[in-house]
Formats: structure tokens, C-alpha cells, sequence
């Protein structure tokens, strides 16, 4: 269960400059509708995406005629926060975001994000303002545009090789057994 | 060196240090829930890879449950909902892991049951696609939320590939006044801190307002500890903690001995370093109610709603509400006890208190939902089930119910709720609904006076 590999991206970023954008405005529950991974993107912004009778809301940035088909998205501090759903990260792959650019994340968003191949790139608030429209990340020299970003060493191997992590982990599987015989002996009521 | 509590169980559990600088900790406990564990066992069980250890993973039906008395095994909240209760059976049933199905006697939302069941306890990693999992740092566990990929790796690598979080502890000196809740003290700490505040942190809380907690009161505490984007949160287990969990159903027994031996040594050393070490005053603390969409947009019931940001604005905005309102003269039209954080017999027991003997005021829907089959068996052998009936509220089935809006019946748009819940997103508990959050006694109060009150507003009853 490989991922596409995340090397460089050049893509149309859209604007949602705000403060702690929840996973629930991200994919409202009611529009988790399948027990599967797929098929999510319809829901994606639901509550702010559509006006009555699922018709485009004109005024949400997504439906924005310059920022049609964006592949990244922009946003302020905290995105992602509350609910663990993996959901929403997959909602936005379903609709072809490939990263996300925001001043700080929820942290379980964060991680859902690494694990299905969308890349979080944390920046501040005045280099975010700074990005118009088409945006140029690279991943190995880990700039946006020309503006260098942080990443762990583990997530930046992750999405570079898109790599599926339980056969990573596997890999470590006597590690994993010794552990556990050391354990079992240490606390055989745990 | 000395150490916290938290480097202690991190040490415990660490399997191996990777060369990309994460450490691959041991997992003992996955709990998974019918609305995000399913898509984590479907997916086992569609990759042909294995639960490698099936006696540590249970599986509740909490999300999408229907909360009428009448339910049955499929019956869901939310048009659709079924679908995830049978392929959560299904899986659960072919991955053999523990089922605690919908008409179980143990059945309820997991933060309720686990500590319950005796299945949350000191020291032990446990993890849960559900954010609110940080609830059972209450027992002294490491404990924490992740996505269901993540889950679906603990289950079937029985570790997790964590970069270790820095650390705050939050000490809490004095003591509480008797009007305030738990709940009061966890809306204090992220109005003060931010909705951001905690940084990724594992916090600790400690103290001596925090070693006169219960346990479900701890519970309440560490359930909101991720509104303000902590790793997680964890209090130091204690003489309340292990008279908590003697005799549970999956506590330790035969080496119940040996358990308690080892949960003496999980606290933090008298010089442990943390990377962030706050205090607060638990004298600056009051009931508190929150008036915008982010938990930290909260106040006292006598202050008024703030000026300022885009933020607040764009809140007040939705939430029907101007600055300088004043909260406790603002009027409801729903009232909800019920949640993880919010929904235990000591919940029940307080916002009964209040009932007795009063009638929701007209015009308000209000409902009650206990957290667990358990809690709510034991509500009606003390009578609390009546008195809530008698007062004018519904009284459900356990599960998360109305916490959150999953398709189906909810409170109407624009529609004011006072509820014991967690989270006052805008639509949380459904499109256009306005939720302020609050203690299970401002709630009933509130019920009843059919505006945000303190219990200490109502006039007395005969």
C-alpha cells in the first residue's frame, strides 16, 4: 500500500486564512457515509461548500473560479485540531490536495496527513500571506517557494518514498518480539 | 537523573529508537469504536495481515448508535448508520478481538467504559482513533488519540512510531471552591492557555486541587485536554486511583500485588525537568461557559462576552451574539448532559440534585444521555432516571449521542444549547446549532431557567 511519492509540487494554493479549522469543518460526520477510505470528497467543507440543495456556494474559496483544481491548501493556526477522523485527510486527497500550509496543526491531523501522502509544511504567519496562487514546494530541500520549512526526518522519508509504515515497522519485527518476551517478564499483568 | 512521570512509561515501553529519530513504542491496549475503527479492521482484514495480539484490542459501538430506549443490535442515529455497526461486528469478529456490542451490558462510549472495565490503568500505552482519548491519562496511562491508520498499525505491529513530545505540567494549587466542576477547571485552563496552548505537549497535571479529584472528575479534566492541542494529559496514579480500579472486571487480579508495586514508582521525581512548568491559582477559577466556537472562547457566567479578533468576531457571528453580553442573561432553547467528558453517575447525581423537584422551562428541549449501560443501570436504582423524567428531560440509551450531529435528529438550526459536552464547533451538533459549553449543574440550572444560570441563581424549591 504504497503512496504517490511527494518530490516537488507546483500547484494552485487557495486561501482559507483562519484559526483552528476542525476536522468536523473539514468533513462533517454526516458526510461520512462508507466504511472506506474512498469516495470522501463530495463531503470535504460540506458546511461551507454548499448552499441549500448541495448547489456551489459562490462565496467559498474552493468554488472560486482562480483557485479551481488547487492541489494546496492555506490556512492559520491550529488546522485540523479536534477529531481524530482520518476522514478528512482523506477527503482532501479525494479532491486532490497534496499538501497543506498552515501557521501550526491538530497533531493526530498531522500525522494522517504523513501516512497518506499529504505533506503538512508548517510556516508563519507573514510567509503564508506572502504565497499567491501557484506555489512550488520541494520536499528534499524542504523549501515553499524560496522559504525554507521544518520537517521530522522520519515524516520527510515517509512522503518522499511513499512508503506504507506497517511494512516499515515490519521490518523491525524482532525487535518488536524481544520486546515483548523482555515484557512479559517485567509486567506479566500488564 | 530524575525523571517524570511521563519519561518513566515512555522508557517502559520503548522498543527501539529509529534512525529517523522517532521511537517505536510498545502499545498494551487498542480500543476501537464502530465510526473510525471499522475502517481500520475492514482494512486488516482486506490486507491479509493479522492482529498480533487480539486479547489487547477492544471494540465498543458508541458513535452512531441509536440512543432510543427501543434499539436494537443495528438500530443507528443517523440514516446510514447501520453500516458501521455490522462491519465493525464483522471485522471484530473475524480479527477476534474483544466485542462489547451495542445491547452488552458493559456497552457505552469508551472513555465511559474503559476505566469502567478496568481496562484503562496506570502505566499502560493505550490508544484509540478517537481524540478524546487523552480522557484516561485520568488513571495515570499513557494514553492518546490517533488517526485509523495509526490504529491500524498498533494493531497489527503492536507499536506506534512516536517522536517523543516535549512536556508542560500544569500544577493546580489550593482548592476549588465548591461551586466549581471539573469541567469549570478544564474551560479555565484553555480560555487561559488558547486553543493551541498546550503545544503537542503531554501535560501533567498536578497538585493538590488535582489529588482531591475523583476519578471521573480526572476524567473529565484530561477529556479536554486536546482542545488546546495537548499530546495528551496524565495524572499521577494514586491511593483514589487504585481503590478506582480494585476489583474491576479486567484489572489485575491474581497479581493485583505485583501491579500495585509497580504503579507506586509512576510519578515524577521531585527536580524532573519540564520543558514548559505552569501554575495556576485554583482561587482565580469560577463556573465557567463557553460563548464562541472554540472551546477557548469561554468566560464566567457573570462576564461578558469579549471584543476583538477576526475570530471573535467571526464567532459571535455565527453564534447569534454581540460583545458585552452579559452570559447568564443569554436564553437557551436545548439543553444536553451527556459525552465522554460529561456523562458519568457523578454527572448524573449532580445535575439531578438540581432537578428535583424543578420543571424545564418552556420552550426547552433538554435530554439526557448516559455515557454507559452501566451508568445508566445504576442512575435508575437510585431514582435518578425519575427525577430527570419528572423534570422534562429525555432520557437515552448510552452512546455519544447528541455530542455530535451524524446525519439524523438533532436540534433545529440556530437553535441555543447549553450542553456537557466537549466541543462548540460550528455545526458540532448540527447545521447552524449554537452550543455553549458547560459543567452538567450549569446545565440543569440552565435547563430550567431556560437561560445560562448558575445553580446558586434558581430560587429555592419547597
Amino acid at each position: 500500500m504504497s503512496r504517490e511519492p511527494f518530490i516537488i509540487h507546483s500547484g494552485i494554493a487557495a486561501p482559507l486564512i483562519l484559526d483552528n479549522v476542525d476536522t468536523d469543518q473539514i468533513i462533517p460526520s454526516r458526510e461520512m457515509k462508507t466504511v472506506s477510505k474512498s469516495g470522501l470528497g463530495d463531503g470535504l467543507f460540506a458546511g461551507q461548500r454548499y448552499i441549500a440543495g448541495r448547489e456551489p456556494n459562490p462565496d467559498f474559496v474552493l468554488n472560486r473560479p482562480d483557485f479551481r483544481g488547487a492541489t494546496i491548501l492555506l490556512s492559520g493556526e491550529n488546522f485540523g485540531c479536534g477529531s481524530s477522523r482520518e476522514h478528512a485527510v482523506w477527503a482532501l486527497g479525494d479532491c486532490g490536495f497534496r499538501a497543506i500550509i498552515a501557521e501550526s496543526f491538530g497533531e493526530i491531523f498531522y500525522n494522517n496527513c504523513v501516512r497518506n501522502g499529504i505533506l503538512p509544511v508548517q510556516l508563519s504567519q507573514e510567509n503564508i500571506a506572502g504565497l499567491h496562487r501557484m506555489v512550488t514546494i520541494n520536499l528534499p530541500e524542504q523549501t515553499v517557494n524560496n522559504i525554507a520549512f521544518d520537517i521530522c526526518e522520519g515524516d520527510k522519508a515517509m512522503l518522499v518514498g511513499g512508503l506504507d509504515i506497517i511494512g516499515l515497522t515490519l521490518q523491525n519485527e524482532a525487535d518488536i518480539d524481544a520486546f515483548e518476551t523482555r515484557d512479559a517478564g517485567r509486567r506479566p499483568w500488564a | 537523573m530524575p525523571r517524570t512521570l511521563f519519561d518513566k512509561i515512555w522508557e517502559q515501553h520503548r522498543v527501539t529508537t529509529l534512525d529517523t529519530g522517532e521511537d517505536l513504542i510498545a502499545i498494551d491496549r487498542v480500543f476501537l469504536h464502530e465510526r473510525t475503527g471499522s475502517v481500520a479492521l475492514k482494512s486488516i482484514v482486506g490486507s491479509g495481515r493479522k492482529v498480533r495480539r487480539p486479547d489487547r484490542v477492544f471494540c465498543t459501538m458508541d458513535h452512531v448508535v441509536s440512543n432510543a430506549a427501543d434499539r436494537d443490535r443495528n438500530s443507528a442515529r443517523a440514516p446510514g448508520g447501520d453500516i458501521f455497526i455490522t462491519a465493525t461486528r464483522a471485522a471484530a469478529r473475524e480479527t477476534g478481538i474483544h466485542l462489547i456490542d451495542v445491547l452488552d451490558a458493559d456497552q457505552g462510549i469508551i472513555h465511559v467504559i474503559s476505566p469502567e472495565l478496568g481496562i484503562a490503568q496506570p502505566g499502560l500505552t493505550l490508544v484509540c482513533p478517537d481524540s478524546h482519548t487523552c480522557s484516561q491519562g485520568a488513571l495515570g496511562a499513557l494514553a492518546t488519540g490517533i488517526g485509523s491508520t495509526d490504529a491500524e498499525h498498533a494493531m497489527v505491529t503492536g507499536t506506534l512510531r512516536i517522536r517523543k513530545p516535549p512536556q508542560m505540567r500544569i500544577t493546580v494549587s489550593g482548592k476549588l471552591a465548591k461551586s466549581v466542576t471539573a469541567k469549570d477547571l478544564a474551560l479555565h485552563i484553555i480560555k487561559t492557555f488558547g486553543a493551541a496552548g498546550a503545544k503537542r505537549c503531554m501535560v501533567e497535571y498536578a497538585g493538590p486541587a488535582i489529588e482531591a479529584l475523583s476519578i471521573e472528575e480526572r476524567l473529565t479534566l484530561c477529556n479536554m485536554a486536546v482542545e488546546f492541542a495537548a499530546f495528551s494529559a496524565v495524572i499521577a496514579p494514586d491511593e483514589t486511583t487504585f481503590d478506582y480500579l480494585k476489583g474491576k472486571r479486567f484489572a489485575p487480579d491474581a497479581r493485583w500485588d505485583a501491579a500495585l508495586s509497580h504503579w507506586k514508582t509512576l510519578y515524577s521525581d521531585d527536580d524532573a525537568g519540564f520543558d514548559y512548568d505552569y501554575e495556576i491559582d485554583s482561587a482565580d477559577i469560577r463556573p465557567t461557559v463557553t460563548w464562541g466556537t472554540s472551546p477557548a472562547q469561554a468566560a464566567g457566567l457573570e462576564d461578558v462576552i469579549p471584543a476583538g479578533t477576526d475570530s471573535n468576531q467571526r464567532a459571535m457571528e455565527y453564534m447569534g451574539l454581540k460583545p458585552g453580553t452579559v452570559l447568564n442573561s443569554i436564553g437557551i432553547e436545548g439543553a444536553f448532559i451527556g459525552s465522554c467528558t460529561n456523562s458519568r453517575i457523578s454527572d448524573l447525581r449532580l445535575a439531578a440534585d438540581i432537578l428535583r423537584n424543578r420543571k424545564v422551562a418552556d420552550g426547552v428541549r433538554a435530554i439526557c444521555v448516559p455515557g454507559s449501560t452501566a451508568v445508566r443501570r445504576q442512575a435508575g436504582e437510585e431514582g435518578l432516571d425519575a427525577i430527570f423524567k419528572a423534570a422534562g428531560f429525555e432520557w437515552g440509551t448510552a452512546g455519544c449521542a447528541l455530542c455530535f450531529y451524524a446525519g439524523g435528529e438533532t436540534f433545529a438550526p440556530g437553535t441555543r444549547v447549553i450542553s456537557s459536552t466537549n466541543r462548540n464547533f460550528e455545526g458540532r451538533q448540527g447545521p447552524g446549532v449554537r452550543t455553549h459549553l458547560a459543567s452538567p449543574a450549569i446545565v440543569a440550572a440552565s435547563a430550567v431557567a431556560g437561560r445560562i444560570c448558575a445553580p446558586g441563581e434558581l430560587p429555592d424549591v419547597a
